[in-house]
């Protein structure tokens, strides 16, 4: 059943048209190890900005140090700042996926009778160069570059992509008249055509700062800026990646910044929005919050702003402050609160403050005197005491605690400090810092503080010049920062720096954290710093111990403060994700000097490779050795015997009576004589009283799953007959925790009756199933013999922790995963990790892992003729609450996150990005339940409906480390080709990011499976699906269903050259591709899996999609060419299972699309990759790698070779 | 690359091939034969030597057996010490197999404890786990256990059950993840030279600037004639469980994996073999 666009339509040497030219050389951005996607920004008293990573522990000077700043607004990958110049600029993080947009030109020809198409149009024609709708005039070079930050990434070419096929002939496209639907192919009544050229621009300011261009009207023009605040990027969901810009000049009047969102990041310009007062300071919150404090004092609270509204709201709603005589001086916003701090520097919580409640209901009083406060990302806030100047984070912001529990310093030093103590000896404890010798210390430091990156913006010569002297110009430089920086609410600073004009004092340290107590202002503005007890810690651990924590409330009489803390003005944490559970390195005074303390990035962990570890391991074997070899014969003292745990447990009874039947299990351990264990797991039940008793034996078990709902703690027992049926032995527990224990435990005992222990081997075979559980199975060799092979619902597979969608593997041992929330993950080599924890588990590299995703419902509503739309529905209508079928019934308060693992993070929200559009409000209509949806009401409309999403956050752990900063969709591995095993190439990984870039990994290795960066590989739209073949043939699905070719992957040239559009199989959209050895496969939005037809190495982009099978949602195709699949359904002999794992059997070099389904695994499956497992039968490998493995032969001797594929999988 | 958790595994199923032989003294009906045994070294001498005690009580009459007692050359054996601590410390440079003569009258009662029962070795264990849970998490992990789990961390070195004990063993190894370790490290250390039976001490296991303290940081702080010899040229030995970890190795991470079923580290100070 061979289908597709006949060959002939392309030639095998392709015709230079049908190669987009612009593709651009692709462009190697900074690794994304230079700037942390998660980072707090701060400015301290000099102006000059730091970011201090979540994954860090020191203040790292921001890279572009030219400018001092006043103060600066983040959100995640930019932050906004007005500079010393009063102009505002804004630092775009760089990333290894450029910010590119797409510029586009129609050419409009009409024909006429002598010279055919040409570019004469009749006088009421539309120009013959336009936009799309032909009504602007848009000549080619007309069109120019909005900023000196952005660059051409290309010239002018013509857009060869129609609707997802190929055009031939330039591109163009005919209609019988302007406007009109186009077609691709020329008719006799195409009078008129166009064609699209398409052009990229892409931002090139990244990782400096750039300033926001003022093309106004100089009358417009705002005067200098006094604050900024950036939120907003919740308000709407991603793709758009929206920023609300908020600004207040210095005469107090608010602006708003148009149109500024991540691929447009300067914004167009900006506008002024009215307010009843004079505005001294704004805060914008990450969704609809809009708080601004007035000179008198008040606040005003903006209201109505919405999705649709992001800008303007309705009205303004003053707010008084909490006492008459302490005006409010500064307020900080986030998704659901509100800070303020009064001018008697008091710090206070509004209550009761959320979207229906803008305005909240009354202010608390919090502990601690602050500057400011700044509330970050998941309403953590974060303050600059007014004390010491240092940076607080509040700790304890919970959901169900908004108000946090106390005000802790971070201690965090700079990176200058830290090359500074590294550099010095006598400075390896921190106790010395406490000691007078630093001081005198000083002079032998200063050659590394020339070095120190700080020291950048000094004029070179002075670098000779006496450290004496080098005071002065330190000096002023900080009063005019603070100076500039003295509108009403930093003159605390201004005060506190003309002091140290009049005190200059021999300072050789620029750093003021190597010693703060000479800096003038210290003795002003702080109190005595408090030395901390210079005993030792073995004298006394316990005070030692607390002093380490540097965490005292700022209540205390004498407030903490390390001898090397930078002083702050300003702090902001929209670009700061704060993990409860992540262990921060900020408050904890480091060493510096930690080469032997376990740290958290590397794959490998240093306590690994440490020598005392090898040491021991080789002892421990020298021991054995010694004190066992040649006593084996001795008795042992203690006999094994038989182990036997019991408990209670629920079983779920599949027959009369269908309930869950209280059980008591009982799972006996023995071990046989030839030292292998075994365990048989009891169930005793007593069904319409007669007392009964199932039994498992563990070595036949192939998987247990945990079936996590909200009602129950279940998990599902499966052998190869019980795979066979569909019918699992179903158990609960009633606890999550005994649960827990039970598999741990059963695992194990599988596990280890199966001699399974330790991390996988290369070769294996990862899944994932639908709750993100993940699976590994240990390939047989004979799992793809070619005669007889392993029936695959024997595989064994154990339990991996962590959460994932996607899982991909090469048998170099390099796997990676793909959260819900499109994080990337590497594996670590570990094992255990979720609930196995102890002997499940390995003792390293495993980490915290967390993933978000959400959960939708329904709101169903009804027309009728006297109210409208309304939740009243027919009698026989669905719910008016439902979940997407309308079956069952979900309301917001009734619905509960998918299992107990999982908690809510955010509230309802209306769900646009549904398929088919919405109205403004969500709301899809059509004219009867079921029906499809569309986004606008016409007349035979009687129903709506829309999409509420609400997200929810698991946390567990697992082998696998982030793969910061950039979200994928897709993953792929080269599979290492069997028989060759050549090293010193990095491993070819490609992906698709959430956003449709494709992207290459450049450094990956068996050594560092995580890569280096990334290299962009331009597309000219969004892509789904990638997938990386033996010899470097990379396919990739496009979102738009059609298929594309890279050319000329090699090692050297990692990224390729030009991408082929390959037409898709007639009216099919194809939505996943996987490249084995030669074989290509894909899948189709219909559940059709293809096969590539007439795969050669000079025609590597085939000639036809074959169909091979229906029912199949995902495909994985290996090393070996081996097809395997997620089938929709398989029909077992008592039931029926969704999500299957299914090989495909007789594939052959000359077969390669095989002739049936062997059934594997399944109810729930979601992904399989076999792409590692090259493992051949071993008595077919000496046939086998005779040369046998070549490419399938022609189209002809295939189309011989009997064509009966074995259609549907099940039903 | 191995794993820590087959140090566990190696610690575990250490073995010491031990000959007993009879004292000579004692009166026998007929001559005793030796008798040879694997013995854990994680476990108990009178926990593990019903087979021993049987064996010479059949040659013997019963009005000759009163409490079963051993000895190493002239040295009585703590049956309250571990079996690996006894022979790291008493016959570590001696050749294999261990040897220790049995005896059944004059019980040394200056030197040992009593055991009449299996009882009062699981009454000495679980008031060695407990106290070691006291320095480790201020008792709040085997408070929190239940009776079971107990009961089945005895029964797991009863019956030289490894999984079983670990089952729950893991559960006091845990710290929290924003410690670095535990708030004390249990563990004594031992000298055959000198009069004290062990030292004991608070000992943290992360130092105040955050560095994680070393096996040499615990014994320069705690008994640093074991590091530095005051006599010159004469070495010390560091041994537990027969291997003697590098000083540089965390004290932590040896309390997590090297330590006895009682949760202590056992340590051991000897002076160097001379060969």
């Amino acid at each position: 059943m061979g289908a597709g666009p006949a060959p002939a339509s392309y030639a095998p040497a392709f015709p230079a048209a049908e190669r987009q030219p612009s593709d651009p050389a692709p462009r190697r951005w900074p690794s994304p190890a230079t700037m942390p996607s998660s980072a707090l920004w701060a400015v301290d008293l000099f102006g000059r900005v730091y970011t201090l990573s979540t994954a860090g522990q020191y203040w790292e000077l921001c890279k572009d140090t030219q400018l001092e700043f006043k103060r600066v607004s983040a959100a995640t990958q930019c932050c906004w700042g007005i500079a010393c110049d009063n102009q505002v600029y804004v630092y775009v993080c760089a990333s290894d996926v450029p910010i590119r947009r797409q510029e586009e030109v129609y050419e409009n020809q009409r024909w006429n009778p002598v010279g055919g198409f040409c570019e004469k149009l009749l006088p009421s024609d539309r120009w013959p160069w336009s936009d799309v709708s032909g009504l602007q005039h848009r000549p080619l070079d007309g069109v120019v570059l909005p900023s000196p930050h952005w660059e051409w990434e290309s010239d002018w070419y013509v857009d060869e992509n129609f609707g997802g096929e190929p055009t031939e002939k330039g591109g163009w496209t005919y209609a019988i008249d302007f406007p009109a639907t186009y077609t691709r192919d020329k008719k006799w009544n195409s009078y008129v055509r166009r064609r699209r050229w398409i052009r990229y621009r892409r931002y090139k300011s990244r990782d400096t700062w750039a300033k926001i261009p003022s093309k106004d009207d100089p009358k417009q023009l705002p005067d200098p800026f006094n604050d900024l605040s950036v939120g907003g990027w919740e308000v709407t969901d991603e793709p758009v990646g929206h920023l609300s810009v908020w600004a207040v000049s210095l005469q107090g009047k608010v602006w708003y910044r148009e149109d500024v969102s991540h691929p447009n990041p300067e914004g167009s310009s900006w506008s002024l929005v009215d307010t009843p007062g004079e505005v001294v300071q704004i805060s914008c919150g990450p969704h609809d919050l809009l708080w601004v404090t007035l000179w008198e004092g008040q606040a005003l609270v903006r209201e109505g702003i919405n999705r649709n509204n992001p800008k303007v709201g309705s009205s303004w709603c003053i707010v008084e402050p909490p006492t008459s005589e302490n005006g409010i001086m500064h307020v900080s916003v986030g998704v659901g609160v509100v800070w303020a701090v009064t001018k008697d520097r008091k710090v206070w919580f509004r209550r009761g403050v959320n979207s229906h409640n803008p305005c909240g209901t009354s202010w608390i009083e919090m502990v601690g005197e602050m500057m400011m406060v700044n509330v970050g990302l998941n309403d953590q806030v974060w303050g600059i005491g007014c004390e010491d100047r240092a940076v607080y984070f509040r700790q304890g912001v919970t959901p169900s605690e908004l108000s946090g529990k106390t005000w802790k310093a971070i201690v965090a030093g700079r990176e200058c400090d830290r090359s500074h103590s590294g550099s010095s000896s006598s400075l390896l404890s921190a106790g010395c810092f406490f000691g007078d010798e630093v001081r005198g210390g000083g002079d032998s430091c200063a050659p590394s503080d020339v070095d120190a990156s700080s020291e950048a913006e000094r004029p070179g010569p002075e670098q000779a010049v006496p450290a004496g002297s080098l005071e002065s110009p330190r000096a002023s430089k900080g009063s005019s920062a603070a100076g500039l920086g003295a509108s009403k609410t930093t003159e605390h600073a201004a005060e506190a720096a003309s002091p140290a004009d009049q005190t200059p004092r021999p300072e050789p340290h620029p750093c003021p954290a190597s010693t703060p107590a000479e800096l003038p202002w210290t003795n002003i503005d702080l109190k005595e710093p408090k030395k901390a007890p210079s005993q030792s810690a073995a004298d006394c651990p316990e005070t030692a111990g607390l002093s380490s924590l540097g965490m005292l409330p700022l209540g205390l009489e004498e407030p903490y403060c390390a001898d090397d803390h930078p002083l702050w003005a300003w702090v902001s944490g929209g670009g700061c994700a704060m993990e409860p559970h992540a262990v921060l390195k900020w408050f904890t005074v480091q060493s510096g000097l930690s080469s032997s303390v376990q740290t958290l990035s590397p794959a490998i962990t240093p306590a690994q490779t440490a020598t005392w570890r090898k040491q021991i391991f080789q002892q421990l074997t020298e021991r054995t050795k010694r004190e066992l070899e040649n006593f084996r014969h001795y008795e042992q003292a203690v006999e094994q015997s038989v182990w036997v745990k019991t408990g209670s447990l629920q079983w779920w009874c599949d027959w009369k009576p269908h309930k869950w039947v209280d059980v008591r299990v009982a799972l006996e351990q023995f071990k046989g004589h030839d030292g292998a264990r075994d365990s048989i797991l009891f169930v005793y039940y007593v069904v319409q009283e007669e007392k009964k008793y199932l039994h498992v034996f563990l070595n036949e078990v192939t998987t247990l799953v945990p079936v996590l709902n909200e009602a129950k703690h279940s998990f599902a027992l499966y052998t190869p007959e019980r795979t066979r049926q569909r019918w699992p032995v179903r158990l609960a527990a009633a606890t999550e925790q005994d649960m827990n224990d039970w598999l741990a435990l059963l695992n194990l005992s599988c596990c280890e009756s199966r001699r399974v222990l330790g991390r996988p081997s290369p070769q294996a075979i990862w899944s994932v199933t639908c709750k993100g559980d993940i699976f590994v199975s240990e390939p047989s060799p004979d799992l793809e013999a070619p005669e007889h092979p392993l029936p695959c619902d024997q595989m064994f597979w154990r339990q991996m922790g962590g959460h994932l969608r996607v899982v991909e593997a090469s048998s170099h041992g390099v796997v990676w995963g793909i959260g819900y929330d499109g994080t990337a993950w590497v594996y670590t080599g570990g094992y255990g990790g979720g609930c196995f924890q102890g002997l499940a588990s390995s003792t390293g590299n495993i980490y915290t892992q967390s993933d978000v995703k959400c959960v939708h419902i329904y709101e169903n509503q009804r027309w009728n003729p006297v109210t409208g739309y309304t939740s009243r529905g027919l009698p026989t209508d669905r719910h008016m609450w439902s979940d997407a079928t309308g079956l069952q019934e979900c309301t917001k308060a009734g619905t509960k996150p998918p299992s107990l693992q999982w908690a809510w993070v955010s509230d309802w929200s209306v769900d646009f990005s549904v398929s088919g559009g919405t109205d403004p409000e969500g709301w899809q209509y059509a004219s009867d339940f079921p029906s499809s949806y569309h986004g606008y009401k016409t007349m035979r409309d009687f129903v709506r409906r829309r999409c509420w999403a609400r997200k929810c956050k698991l946390v567990t752990s697992g082998p696998w480390l982030e793969v910061s900063p950039i979200a994928l969709g897709d993953v792929s591995i080269i599979p290492e080709s069997p028989g060759t095993t050549e090293s010193g190439h990095s491993i070819a990984l490609w992906a698709v990011s959430d956003k449709g870039d494709v992207l290459c990994r450049l450094g990956v290795s068996e050594l560092n499976p995580a890569g280096s960066s990334w290299l962009h590989v331009g597309t000219d739209q969004p892509f789904a699906s990638v997938s990386i073949g033996g010899d470097y043939q990379v396919w990739a699905v496009a979102r738009d269903g059609s298929a594309f070719y890279r050319g000329s992957v090699s090692p050297s040239q990692p990224a390729g050259d030009c991408w082929y559009h390959i037409p898709s199989p007639p009216k099919q959209r194809l939505k996943q591709v996987s490249v084995g050895q030669t074989s290509v496969c894909a899948v189709d939005d219909n559940g059709n899996l293809w096969y590539r037809q007439g795969v050669t190495p000079s025609y590597p982009q085939g000639s036809s999609w074959e169909h091979v099978s229906n029912n199949v949602r995902r495909v994985s195709v290996g090393p070996l060419d081996q097809v395997w699949v997620i089938a929709n359904k398989v029909q077992g002999s008592h039931s029926l299972s969704r999500g299957t794992v299914c090989h495909r059997t007789g594939v052959q070099p000359l077969e390669p699309k095989g002739q049936g389904w062997d059934y594997g695994i399944g109810g729930g499956w979601d992904h399989i990759s076999i792409r590692a497992n090259a493992t051949r039968a071993s008595k077919s490998a000496s046939q086998e790698t005779s040369g046998e493995q070549g490419l399938p032969s022609g189209p002809s001797s295939v189309a011989s070779a009997p064509q009966e594929a074995v259609g549907p999988v099940c039903c | 690359m191995t794993d820590d958790k087959d140090v566990l595994r190696d610690v575990w199923f250490g073995r010491i091939p031990t000959c007993f032989t009879l004292y000579q003294d004692e009166i026998t009906e007929r001559e005793a034969e030796p008798y040879y045994l694997l013995l854990p070294r994680v476990s108990y001498l009178t926990l593990v030597t019903d087979k021993v005690k049987k064996h010479f009580q059949k040659v013997m009459r019963q009005e000759d057996i009163s409490e079963i007692w051993f000895e190493h050359e002239g040295t009585p054996l703590k049956w309250h010490y571990p079996i690996g601590l006894l022979f790291d410390l008493l016959a570590s440079s001696s050749a294999l197999p261990w040897n220790i003569t049995v005896h059944f009258k004059s019980f040394p009662e200056k030197d040992l404890l009593h055991c009449p029962s299996k009882d009062v070795i699981e009454a000495h264990f679980m008031s060695c786990v407990k106290e070691a849970d006291a320095l480790k998490h201020k008792s709040q992990v085997i408070n929190e256990m239940q009776k079971k789990d107990h009961k089945q961390l005895w029964m797991g070195l009863h019956n030289d059950r490894f999984d079983q004990f670990w089952a729950i063993n893991r559960k006091l190894m845990e710290y929290p993840a924003e410690e670095n370790g535990f708030r004390y490290i249990p563990f004594r250390i031992y000298q055959t030279t000198t009069e004290r039976p062990f030292i004991q001490k608070l000992f943290r296991p992360v130092a105040t600037d955050g560095q994680l303290h070393t096996l040499g940081d615990l014994l320069k702080e705690v008994c640093p004639s074991a590091v530095a010899p005051e006599d010159g040229g004469k070495k010390n030995q560091v041994m537990i469980h027969g291997i003697e970890p590098m000083l540089e190795t965390p004290l932590q991470w040896l309390s997590e994996h090297l330590s006895y079923p009682d949760n202590f580290l056992h340590i051991s100070i000897i002076p160097q073999p001379v060969d």
